[in-house]
């Protein structure tokens, strides 16, 4: 391995990214955009639940409890006066829920006896339905104590106190913006490098560039420290976004992001450069680098769905896509403010798939033509 | 003379210290062909050396194995005593090979490239490097475009930046794939300058061509059909074999005068050539036979002049081909 050729094949591909605007926009344009788009976009948080109500008690008690629920801040309360409008309503999808109040509500009440209530709930999106019947019952339930006790006190058995760490608020949006950085740049990372070894071949300077005597291993890695600086700098930026305009905490070491960064996209380039030595097309490549990163990033990476409710299979998959450990790694930074002690299980991992990705790039990229 | 059409292990060079190229048996296939079958020959230091054949001849197969981007099927090649088969690495630094398609970077100016290669081969930086780079655009006239993007270059000029890249760190052995393809009158012969001073030098020079021109200038050649070698010499001693065996036919009714040739007893060969006909004998004679004299006119073909030919290797590589 020669230190200096590796450079040369670094400075010619500085100058060829500087004259290619489609790759200085992919590089440099492209992530802060995603991650403002996204971290706009992108929120878990069920609030504004459309709900339907059909109110047949038409009491000054059954409207308290209508009241109870707009001011609760998370339904949009949609006052109906037939139960078939109500119904309609969740099936054309303009409400999520149906509240129905049937006649005689506030006479159960006030006698004492249990006030039936009815709340129909579109379970198509198993997860909102849930949060939006979890929202309700804790409504009911605290108008039912003040209904019934009228002031008075009781202690319950058993109280809870409740903690939440790291993100206190719960806001979706501190989870979101770091668990996007390493989306988005691992889906950024192979599609930047694909092009590259199967841009020479294409082009036919390959050809030349084998006759001389630089390596297999100092063509990959030349290559490749031009794209490790982009990638450096969208993360960095994508921090500074995070902090400054989305307000996401950042409490762990800029200084453990910026070196977990570098072995993640050691290991996401690495697997770009893989494919364009592998497929020596530069649209074969970009193909399927958008196939093998996109959804993978996206779904089995733990941003989205859990990976521990994921089935076996899928769960054993997820250990090949760095993006798995990036995502790990940038909320606990973010949000955590852990360290290596913590981290080092997703470090060593990252350390081995770049290992594994440079050296498969490697073996399958041949210095010889046809 | 000149190698027989399968010459098996034998080479005309004998490989020793002054044996630059020295290739046996060489053999390549693609699937079921055979672009390159058992190649033997050899090239000593400082020849102008060359491939002649049409497309598909092999040519260019040849020199990317030489020029270890290509690994043979079979037999093996030594450059400067270096096994290409074996270690296809070792000899790089001593060599420059130009492709026949331009391989230079086209978003890179003439100067980064010649850097990017001076830089490759650990060509220091420095006064060093700014009088080859100055020598190189002397010969090369590129002095004015330096600062131009390689791929804004006429088809002349970029021929000239590749020859210039390959001969920036001064190497032994230069390996040129049809170096003049394309290429305008003027380039060529500037072209053809470089490549003379480069060979006063020293260097070796190993080139493919299809123009015959080019072949007449070279050393020695080796014709080259269907990825074997034909004929082998200097062009002149192959030019010689057919002295006074060949013999231009102008005749009213040429397809007449090429049919009844064709049947005729002692032609080697009869072809057509534009309205003429061309016409080799198995023997040298004064002047064509009276035998084929009295064929012709009594097959009425209206014979108006008959000249001997000064033969060109052209005719040579007809004539071995039996085209």
């Amino acid at each position: 391995m020669n230190f200096n050729r590796m450079l040369t094949m670094a400075r010619k591909e500085v100058i060829q990214l500087r004259r290619d605007p489609r790759s200085l926009a992919l590089g440099f344009l492209i992530p802060p955009l995603l991650i403002l788009f996204f971290g706009y976009a992108i929120t878990f948080d069920v609030e504004n639940i459309e709900l339907a109500v059909w109110d047949a008690d038409q009491t000054q008690t059954s409207r308290r409890l209508v009241d109870a629920f707009v001011a609760s801040g998370y339904f949009r309360v949609d006052r109906l006066t037939r139960y078939p409008a109500a119904t309609n309503a969740l099936q054309t999808g303009d409400a999520l829920a149906i509240l129905a109040i049937p006649r005689g509500f506030a006479g159960d009440l006030a006698a004492g006896r249990p006030a039936p209530l009815q709340l129909l709930v579109d379970g198509s999106d198993a997860n909102t339905a849930t949060i939006a019947i979890e929202y309700a019952r804790g409504i009911t339930s605290a108008f039912s104590r003040r209904a019934t006790l009228n002031g008075r006190e009781i202690r319950p058995a058993v109280v809870p106190a409740s903690r939440v760490w790291y993100n206190p608020s719960l806001e979706s949006r501190n989870m979101v913006v770091p668990g996007l950085v390493a989306v988005i740049l691992s889906i950024l990372a192979a599609l930047l490098t694909a092009l590259t070894i199967a841009r020479e071949w294409e082009r036919g300077t390959m050809e030349q560039l084998v006759s001389t005597p630089v390596t297999r291993l100092e063509i990959v890695t030349g290559k490749l420290l031009p794209y490790l600086a982009i990638g450096l700098f969208d993360v960095l930026l994508a921090v500074g976004i995070g902090t400054a305009l989305f307000g996401v905490p950042f409490r762990g070491n800029l200084g453990l992001l910026v070196a977990m960064t570098f072995v993640f996209l050691l290991a996401a380039l690495g697997f770009g450069m893989f494919l364009s030595a592998a497929l020596k097309s530069q649209v074969l490549a970009t193909q399927f680098a958008m196939v093998a990163t996109y959804l993978p990033a996206l779904l089995l990476s733990g941003f989205i769905y859990a990976i521990a409710n994921m089935p076996r299979a899928l769960q054993l998959a997820t250990y090949l896509f760095p993006a798995r450990y990036y995502v790990t790694i940038t909320t606990a930074i973010f949000l955590k403010g852990v360290g290596i002690d913590v981290l080092w299980r997703q470090g060593l991992a990252l350390v081995a798939l770049a290992a594994a990705a440079i050296a498969a790039t490697v073996a399958v990229f041949r210095k010889e033509v046809a | 003379m000149s190698a027989p059409a399968s010459s098996g292990r034998d080479t005309d060079v004998a490989p020793d210290s002054a044996t630059a190229i020295h290739v046996r048996g060489l053999t390549r296939t693609f699937g079921d062909v055979t672009a390159v079958d058992d190649l033997s020959f050899g090239v000593r230091e400082g020849e102008l050396f060359g491939l002649v054949g049409p497309d598909g001849a092999g040519k260019t197969t040849t020199l990317r194995i030489l020029a270890g981007v290509l690994a043979p099927t079979g037999g093996d090649a030594t450059v400067f005593g270096v096994s290409v088969a074996r270690d296809p690495e070792a000899m790089k630094p001593r060599i420059a090979y130009m492709p026949q398609r331009f391989g230079l970077y086209a978003d890179l100016t003439v100067r980064e490239n010649l850097d990017f290669y001076g830089d490759l081969h650990g060509l220091p930086r420095g006064a060093e490097r700014e009088s080859r780079v100055e020598r190189l655009y002397r010969f090369s006239n590129l002095d004015p475009f330096a600062s131009r993007l390689a791929g804004k270059l006429s088809g002349g000029m970029k021929q000239k930046l590749a020859l210039s890249c390959a001969l920036i760190h001064r190497p032994q052995l230069l390996l040129l794939d049809e170096p003049t393809f394309g290429v305008d009158p003027i380039s060529r012969l500037d072209l053809w300058i470089i490549l003379q001073e480069m060979l006063t030098e020293g260097i070796t020079i190993l080139l493919t061509t299809s123009y015959l021109d080019e072949a007449e200038r070279c050393d020695r050649v080796a014709l080259l059909d269907r990825g074997r070698i034909v004929a082998l010499d200097a062009p002149r001693a192959l030019q010689a074999d057919l002295d006074g065996r060949a013999f231009e036919i102008r005749a009213s009714s040429p397809r007449a005068a090429l049919r009844v040739l064709r049947e005729c007893q002692g032609v080697s060969r009869a072809a057509a050539f534009g309205d003429s006909v061309h016409v080799t004998l198995n023997q040298p004679a004064e002047s064509l036979p009276a035998s084929l004299r009295q064929a012709l006119d009594a097959a009425g073909a209206g014979v108006e002049s008959i000249a001997t030919l000064r033969p060109s290797l052209e005719d040579v590589f007809m004539e071995r081909t039996g085209g």
